[in-house]
């Protein structure tokens, strides 16, 4: 029983990081809080699924293919919205209200164009096998998108830590004006975030779509809320921060519910929020001491 | 169309006009503060259940409901107040936001709440006049305060808050003050709300209220109290006037929020904007 919580919640949890990993970076390197993140992870959701019902693609090319789309939709925000507000020296509540607002335009689009109803994947996609290993069930649905969560987050990492545009990135997250003047195309790798970010996203609302087995316009927003919550746990722009948060924030979730009724999971995130922010606004795994942007 | 026809049709058109004015300069208080706080919307729903259970569960008289519909809030916000405010900027927005989850989510769990059903059959108590009443109240407290050293402190907190700081201007107690009495506000204008609306359900409350409030804010404009009457004004009648549009209605909003960032970041009331237009209008006729 413990031990298949255990799997539940890194299953859970890997998905969370996922989506909290594109949040943060955003913020680390942009400086900026994307509230359309949840809406380019609905968006994601949708593409992947109009891929593989109305265009018939099959899932290995229909995922990459959506993740590009959801990516897309990102710099396109970056370079509509967040870019002129760049341009302005915006305070940093501009971006805020503002990519709240396309989150709602998103919601609203594909409420309209999809309908308000739950969708599905198409079920005769996957095995619908599992895989037992002494008191564990796996089914191989679920085993997939762990793997592919955790892939991408290898990836992301390796990028950041190995590569030199990873090095260039790490610069611009110290200080844009410094990465400037050593000859760091500043600009282009705010464009190249907002897209990998976007498209990290998108990966996450199709892995989450298909582990609750439902998709809807509505699906963004409590995630929004999970991924504020997981960054924040892991301190604000912090890319191991928000990995270990979205893992925290999963396992919190599902022994959540063997120890609190299942209607109060939904506060707990929210509340282990609130403790953090007033316990160490810094996160559980930051270690600066004060920010205060 | 005669008047009391046309009253029994708008008459929650109407008072909605004046409750989501309400609503709107809550959250100018504490935007002219400089603090974002995204609790407006909670507070409206403590407000609005704690004066609906007064009249509907205890039959208390419908002043002292909104009394304690004001109060508690304000009491709730004080209490909260006093840790949430040491974070500023992003870190406050986020706080605030998910106090507003935690909220929703008690009111949708408690017994006497009603649970995920909320509660129906609230006496229909507030009438046209309670609702002119708490806006004059309201406008009059805020043109007041504007005026006053608080006023001239908040200013000073907004544009810099270490230097008022420095100042000698006691930065914790202003802010707290600004979010409490935002909350008393939104409280009032809450327990308002659910006695012509008739029905309260924990969704009303959550994160899409606080965006919405937040949105009649930025629109009007927080340069004074006539932003967010203008703002809250337009936002009440748009969905009306866009009502052919059915699912795509929202997006007019998310437009909306978009389009007065990246274009008119003072919104829609800007006083310098009204004193340039008159003066090159003065120099065209000088010439």
């Amino acid at each position: 029983m413990f031990a298949q919580q255990i799997v539940n919640a890194i299953s859970l949890g890997s998905v969370y990081a996922l989506f909290a990993l594109g949040f943060t970076l955003v913020f680390g390197i942009l400086g900026v809080i994307n509230l359309s993140h949840g809406g380019i992870f609905m968006v994601g959701a949708y593409a992947a699924l109009l891929l593989l019902t109305r265009f018939e693609i099959p899932f290995w090319a229909a995922l990459p293919l959506a993740m590009l789309a959801a990516g897309l939709l990102g710099l396109a925000i970056d370079l509509l919205i967040l870019k002129q507000l760049r341009k302005r020296g915006a305070p940093h509540l501009m971006p805020m209200i503002a990519t709240i607002g396309a989150a709602i335009l998103m919601t609203s689009l594909s409420q309209g164009l999809f309908g308000s109803e739950t969708r599905r994947f198409p079920l005769d996609l996957f095995d619908q096998e599992s895989f037992s290993w002494g008191p564990v069930t796996i089914p191989v649905l679920q085993a997939g998108i762990t793997a592919l969560s955790v892939l991408l987050m290898l990836l992301m990492v390796w990028v950041l830590k190995r590569t030199r545009i990873g090095q260039a990135l790490r610069a611009v997250a110290e200080s844009p004006k410094a990465a400037s003047l050593l000859g760091i195309p500043v600009e282009r790798l705010f464009h190249l975030t907002s897209f990998v970010a976007a498209a990290l996203g998108g990966a996450a609302g199709i892995l989450i779509g298909l582990s609750f087995d439902a998709i809807s316009p509505f699906m963004g927003q409590p995630m929004l809320h999970k991924g504020i919550a997981a960054i924040i746990l892991g301190g604000l722009g912090d890319v191991r921060g928000a990995v270990l948060g979205g893992l925290f924030l999963g396992a919190a979730e599902v022994f959540a519910v063997t120890v609190l009724s299942s209607e109060y999971r939904d506060a707990l995130s929210f509340g282990l929020l609130f403790l953090v922010l007033l316990w160490r606004p810094q996160g559980l795994f930051g270690a600066s001491a004060t920010r205060s942007a | 169309m005669d008047w009391s026809s046309w009253w029994d049709t708008y008459s929650t058109l109407v008072l909605s006009i004046g409750v989501y004015g309400m609503l709107a300069l809550s959250i100018y208080l504490t935007l002219s503060c400089g603090l974002l706080s995204l609790a407006n919307a909670a507070f409206m729903g403590i407000g609005a259940y704690m004066s609906a259970i007064a009249t509907l569960q205890f039959e208390w008289p419908f002043a002292f409901a909104l009394f304690l519909g004001t109060v508690l809030p304000a009491a709730v916000a004080f209490l909260i107040g006093i840790p949430v405010l040491r974070l500023s900027g992003v870190y406050l927005a986020m706080a605030t936001l998910g106090f507003g989850e935690v909220v929703r989510v008690v009111l949708l769990n408690l017994d006497i709440t009603g649970g995920p059903l909320g509660l129906n059959g609230i006496p229909p108590l507030t009438t046209w006049w309670h609702v002119v009443l708490a806006l004059a109240l309201t406008v009059a407290l805020l043109q007041a305060l504007r005026r006053s050293r608080i006023g001239r402190a908040f200013e000073a907190i907004r544009e810099d808050e270490t230097a008022a700081r420095l100042m000698g201007i006691a930065t914790d107690r202003i802010k707290l003050l600004a979010f409490v009495l935002g909350a008393a506000i939104a409280g009032l204008a809450g327990g308002l709300n659910a006695h012509y609306t008739f029905t309260l359900s924990p969704g009303n409350f959550g994160f899409e209220s606080a965006v919405d409030i937040l949105t009649m804010a930025v629109l009007g404009g927080i340069q004074g109290v006539a932003g967010p009457l203008l703002g809250g004004a337009i936002l009440t009648l748009l969905p009306e006037l866009l009502r052919g549009l059915q699912e795509f209605r929202m997006a007019a909003n998310g437009l909306i929020l978009i389009a007065v960032v990246l274009f008119m970041p003072q919104g829609l009331w800007d006083p310098a904007r009204f004193r340039r237009w008159r003066r090159s209008r003065g120099t065209r006729a000088e010439a």
